[in-house]
């Protein structure tokens, strides 16, 4: 084989490698994924985690094996009043950790196939799509804690 | 508790109800929070009248003697309603031996799916001490009016979720309405705003 081709060949498999690592590094992480556990009978519950991107992306939905339906709702208080609603995708600004926890972000578990019980752990499928409109599918395992929990009170710092 | 309170009861227990508040408890005096909103110049939550999950009806005045808290919410709540009650659970502890007379009180916001074994469990996950009320929806409406709560049904796909007033109301031993708890506030503020309510009554 001509040398050069073959440098070029090698130039170009090469790159191919840095792309793939580029694509791979272009990731958004999870951590402290958690699910709150519920009474029997109980139909919805929360799903709270902290995500950060590499790259400005954003959350465009959740899957559940647990819930038929998995939506993506914001919470704000205002003169203590809770308001709630679905919202389409969570912007999730490049190296920015975003909480999804029950101060604001949470991810809604509706339609359970049945009781979630502390220790038990739920699948989840995030999908994320960065700026260029590439989708990225995450697979987590969140752990189920107990009901009773303070967990993102303002005041849970409190022991 | 008898199962069904007669209206002629459910009047003859405001009526002890009144004679305890002209009994000396003072009700005039105007106590300092440190956290808390002082509620005691507005009238709320006199009239209500729910079931608690065994089917018995229930006004403020069941629970006289004690120092009823009552918040209002949905158990498909996922974040407000399981962090009040927690923290509720957390005041009553951190109460101590006091915490036996203060009284949680829930009250669905949502009846249609909070059947009353739902509740029962829910509450009762927090703490056994703590009591739901449920209402129909006609009743449910009437009750949060009565405490200016605001509650709204907001799509969410199929189903629905509910925005509603988060702040949970503090009555004196009378029956008397002293206090609104915020959310943002802690189990020690609460507590420590609750001691005050319970040096008059």
């Amino acid at each position: 084989m001509h040398p050069v081709l073959n440098n070029i060949k090698r130039a170009v498999f090469g790159l191919s490698l840095l792309g793939l690592a580029l694509n791979a590094s272009a990731q958004t992480s999870v951590s402290d994924a958690w699910v709150r556990a519920t009474v029997p009978t109980q139909s919805a519950s929360g799903a709270f985690m902290t995500l950060t991107a590499d790259s400005d992306s954003k959350l465009l939905s959740v899957a559940s094996p647990v819930a038929k339906d998995v939506q993506i709702h914001e919470m704000s208080m205002k003169n203590d009043v809770m308001s709630m609603g679905p919202v389409d995708s969570v912007d999730l600004p490049a190296g920015k950790a975003v909480k999804f926890d029950p101060n604001g972000y949470h991810v809604m578990l509706m339609g359970l196939s049945g009781q979630l019980k502390e220790g038990d752990s739920v699948a989840l499928t995030l999908t994320v799509e960065n700026a260029k409109g590439e989708k990225q599918a995450i697979e987590i395992k969140a752990p189920v804690r107990s009901l009773t929990n303070m967990e993102g009170h303002d005041h849970s710092k409190m022991h | 508790m008898t199962a069904l309170l007669t209206r002629r009861k459910v009047l003859a227990g405001m009526g002890v109800l009144g004679l305890g508040l002209l009994a000396g408890c003072d009700t005039r005096g105007q106590l300092s929070y440190k956290y808390g909103k002082d509620l005691s110049n507005k009238i709320m939550g006199r009239t209500f009248k729910l079931k608690n999950p065994e089917g018995e009806t229930m006004t403020l005045s069941s629970f006289r003697g004690l120092m009823p808290m009552v918040f209002f919410g949905f158990t498909q709540c996922p974040a407000v309603c399981p962090t009040t009650l927690a923290r509720a659970a957390q005041i009553k502890k951190l109460m101590g031996k006091d915490g036996d007379r203060l009284q949680v009180i829930f009250i669905t916001l949502d009846p249609e799916r909070d059947t009353p074994q739902i509740l029962d469990a829910y509450v009762k996950a927090f703490d056994p001490t703590f009591v739901a009320l449920y209402g129909t929806l006609e009743e449910t409406q009437a009750t949060a009016k009565e405490f200016d709560v605001f509650f709204e049904k907001v799509p969410a796909g199929d189903t629905y979720t509910i925005s509603h007033t988060a702040t949970s109301y503090v009555y004196d031993s009378r029956g008397e309405l002293r206090l609104g708890l915020s959310t943002s506030l802690s189990a020690q503020e609460c507590t420590e705003d609750l001691l005050t309510v319970m040096e008059v009554c």
